[in-house]
């Protein structure tokens, strides 16, 4: 390790956000030629340390050296001077306007679009990234889009690069397309840390491990000498088990029937085309497919929010009988006594209200209860107490408000709310977006735990290692359409992975 | 040491949330230095002794009986305006039509006690009043808000649209009703008769708004915070997605508030024409429709801080009258003191929300 230059020293950084130490004399060195993974819990402070190395935040204490030389960091201006750039979680770029004007946005100089195209498309050629320069942003993937934050900011000459949770939107292909321009960039000599909580990704990407554990420094690792549990259990501080538990569905009987289902748009882009599909009681249904491929659609159709133009979805109850939810808003669900419980991919958004606290965000669901034109915060207040306490929600206290908690807690409340209606029917989008490992396995548990109890759940998730461990089947969508659905205990990663490409896949599936 | 100076002077700090007694005591260090501020002013540009111009300011709001009893009477109705804007406030609805629906509560107050005057029994006349008008301003409330639910059109222009409609109709009636003709005024109406005039509340002509206002304040408080109505304003104010997940009705949440916020201002219209002024003008609402959103806003939609910031700002402005005549000052004198004391108590709100750290490094050398 000697023989490396340390690009970035950062030596006794402490970040507060009022009473909340987020970083506490944290030491990091990044070196370059290096892929760095930076692991940590949610909440543990990666993001917060590595906004105040990006000149977002100001540290309260402690120095950072760039190439062994003391420098204050105050802007993103500062940042990019010193060779430090960042890529953000939620892109920053404007929609309207070209990939090469995003790109020299807000650089001084005078303007000369041809001339920065041209150093663009040698950019892209250096590192084997495909961008069109012309091209609009809102013409542009998601992984499209990534590509043009990653070339801005090397654009901008960073040999210093952070990625915060790259590969959250993008297929295993486009994954893997990243990787191995991530890689590129090592070998030229660029230092680039990563912040993912997707271990696999650890183990194949990065050539070091450095851990955060409630906002302090644990230690960092060579890559090729640890494994996912000893990473685990540095984050999590205690020892972990990682196994994801799949019984086998007990008396499966059809639950919500959902025949020839179209849907569109406001724009009026068809969203779902003819999606015909049965979820069974006691079983999990995964739905995989690429992101904006209909699961968000299919989900809010089923729960009463999508505006629908064909098909239909049934509800079919334990004697047999069906009753139409179409054309139904969730309060007209809920009043025909079908107890369906959504876990929206908007947790604050839509799940719940982020200024709201812990007991009015239990009120959600049922503070229409009862003939007084008052509200009884007796029950959901006892409904907080139990969920804080049986989930380990890490909170202050039941009146925090929702959104100063972190992810992983804003999760549990959410889906602890979800489940506490003792639904017969649970919808998840997206359920482990953003949540560190620890939560994530709690979250799992809680939907094994429904689906014993004779839940059918809808499972809609990214991350396929997950889908294929936990779900019984997997309805993959591709472009709105069914590609297939496939017995999860008899597929492999690669089979579906084409299969979100391309409809049917290659071809052999039941 | 070179490095060291490059480190920038101070930097901001967001605080957690703070004990209440802090909080107060940055507001009460506000207003203290707001007027401390207005002091040296006033000494600087006039050379009049501060203390005489606070004291003027205050004999304005308070010298005697009957100043004190108006100025309780303003306060309640611009209570009362920032009331009824709050619930659309709090649904994030910026409803910045409290002036016209204020203006046509009271236009249909003054149509009842004009049209109905020889035809009804005086009660039969108020109740007619209370019907009228609020329903007047109901329906003033309502057509922003039908739109808005239906069609999404922006709310801040109708509802500003609407006020100078009630603005020309007032002005269109005003030359209907004009008494004597020719004056284009309406004058007092029914002055012999008193027919349609608000009853008087243990003899006093100005009580009756301030019992209104207290009783509305009290509504209002528990309306917003614990009845499920209040709760789905939350909702719906905080995220339109969330509510519709949870299968509010938004557009019927959206109208139902609009139409409450429309109705409690055609009651202050009722209350300006029925027991204050018993006329009616274009400018009976005199700009509070405006003032309202501000104070709304100061007081973060809490029905009980709004009582103060009320009261702040009627006082001022009642001493501001007082001093211009006193001191021969132009009465803008006192919107800059006014001026300078909002600015002071809208910017502390900065410091309790964050905190301003100075360079560390430097002052631990100096120890």
């Amino acid at each position: 390790m000697e023989t490396k230059t340390a690009a970035v020293s950062m030596r006794n950084v402490t970040k507060a956000f009022g009473s909340v130490n987020a970083n506490e004399k944290v030491n990091l060195d990044i070196y370059k030629g290096e892929i760095l993974a930076l692991l940590g819990e949610n909440g543990s402070g990666k993001t917060t340390l590595m906004n105040m190395l990006s000149g977002i935040y100001f540290p309260d204490e402690g120095q950072i050296f760039i190439n062994g030389k003391e420098e204050v960091i105050k802007s993103p201006k500062d940042a990019l001077k010193l060779g430090i750039g960042m890529v953000h979680q939620h892109f920053k770029l404007i929609d309207v306007l070209s990939a090469t004007e995003n790109i020299i946005l807000g650089l001084e100089g005078k303007l000369n679009i041809k001339e920065a195209s041209q150093k663009i498309e040698d950019i892209c050629k250096k590192y084997g990234f495909e961008v069109e320069p012309r091209q609009k942003i809102y013409d542009m993937s998601v992984s499209q889009k990534q590509t043009v934050e990653i070339v801005k900011v090397l654009y901008r000459g960073a040999d210093i690069l952070i990625l915060d949770e790259p590969t959250a939107v993008l297929t295993p292909q486009e994954t893997e397309r990243l990787f191995s321009v991530l890689r590129k960039m090592r070998d030229d000599g660029k230092a680039i840390v990563i912040i993912t909580h997707k271990m696999h990704e650890v183990e194949s990407l990065s050539d070091r491990v450095a851990v955060l554990r409630g906002g302090q420094y644990i230690g960092s690792l060579a890559t090729k000498d640890t494994n996912v549990t000893e990473m685990t259990n540095m984050m999590v501080g205690h020892a972990v088990t990682l196994n994801i538990e799949r019984p086998e569905p007990v008396n499966p009987r059809p639950r919500i029937e959902v025949q020839g289902l179209t849907v569109r748009s406001e724009e009026g882009i068809l969203k779902l085309q003819d999606v015909t599909f049965t979820a069974n009681s006691g079983e999990i249904l995964g739905i995989a497919g690429i992101s904006g491929c209909g699961q968000k659609e299919l989900l809010e159709a089923i729960a009463g929010l999508q505006v629908i133009e064909s098909g239909s979805i049934n509800y079919v109850e334990d004697d047999g009988t069906r009753e139409l939810l179409i054309g139904k808003d969730p309060l007209k669900i809920a009043e025909m006594g079908v107890s369906l419980s959504f876990v929206p991919e908007d947790r604050l958004g839509m799940g719940l209200v982020g200024n709201m606290d812990i007991t009015d965000n239990m009120m959600l669901r049922s503070f229409r209860r009862g003939h007084s034109p008052f509200t009884n915060r007796k029950p959901p207040k006892q409904l907080a107490v139990d969920v804080v306490k049986n989930l380990d929600v890490v909170t202050a206290g039941i009146s925090t408000p929702v959104r100063r908690l972190s992810g992983g807690n804003v999760q549990k409340v959410l889906v602890g709310r979800e489940i506490a209606s003792v639904p017969t029917v649970l919808l998840t989008a997206y359920a482990v977006r953003g949540l560190d490992i620890n939560s994530s396995y709690t979250i799992y548990d809680l939907i094994n735990e429904q689906k014993k109890k004779g839940v059918a759940v809808i499972f809609v998730g990214e991350d396929l290692d997950v889908l294929l461990e936990l779900s019984d089947r997997i309805l993959i969508l591709c472009g709105g359409q069914v590609s297939g659905i496939v017995d999860a205990r008899k597929t492999d990663k690669n089979q579906v992975g084409m299969m979100m490409t391309r409809i049917g896949g290659s071809g052999n599936h039941e | 040491m070179n490095e060291k100076s490059k480190e920038p002077f101070f930097h901001i700090v967001k605080r957690d949330a703070l004990p209440w007694y802090k909080s107060i005591g940055i507001r009460i260090a506000a207003i203290v230095l707001a007027l401390i501020l207005c002091a040296v002013v006033t000494t600087i540009t006039t050379g009049i002794n501060p203390i005489r111009v606070y004291e003027s300011i205050f004999l304005g709001a308070f010298g005697t009986a009957r100043k004190t009893w108006i100025t309780f009477q303003n306060i309640s109705i611009l209570l009362l305006i920032s009331l009824a804007l709050t619930p659309a406030f709090k649904m994030k609805f910026w409803n910045i039509g409290g002036e016209g629906q204020v203006l046509i509560g009271g236009l249909a107050a003054a149509a009842c006690m004009i049209c109905l005057d020889d035809k009804l029994p005086n009660v039969l006349v108020m109740v007619c009043m209370v019907i009228a008008s609020i329903a007047a301003g109901a329906v003033w409330g309502l057509i922003p808000a039908f739109f808005r639910a239906k069609w999404n059109t922006n709310e801040t222009l109708s509802t500003l649209m609407m006020n100078y409609i009630a603005t020309q109709l007032v002005a269109f009636f005003t030359i209907v009703w004009e008494v004597p003709k020719g004056s284009g005024k309406i004058g007092i109406i029914n002055q012999d008769s008193n027919v349609g005039w608000l009853p008087q509340i243990f003899g006093s002509k100005y009580l009756l708004s301030i019992l209104v206002a207290v009783v509305i304040t009290v509504f209002m408080y528990i309306y917003l915070n614990y009845s499920k109505h209040g709760y789905e304003i939350s909702v719906v104010g905080e995220s339109e997605n969330t509510a519709k997940y949870v299968g509010i009705k938004v557009e019927k949440v959206i109208i139902r508030t609009m139409v409450l916020s429309g109705a409690v201002c055609g009651l202050v219209g009722l209350l300006l024409v029925g027991s204050i002024n018993h006329t009616i003008t274009t400018t009976i609402a005199g700009g509070q429709g405006f003032t309202a959103v501000l104070v709304s806003w100061m007081s973060k939609f809490n029905p009980l801080t709004m009582v103060l910031s009320s009261f702040l700002i009627i006082f001022m402005n009642r001493g501001a009258s007082e001093i211009s005549t006193n001191f021969g000052l132009n009465h803008s004198y006192s919107d800059i003191l006014t001026g300078i004391i909002l600015f002071f108590i809208i910017g502390c709100e900065f410091f309790i929300a964050y905190r301003i750290q100075f360079r560390k490094k430097a002052e631990k050398e100096e120890q």
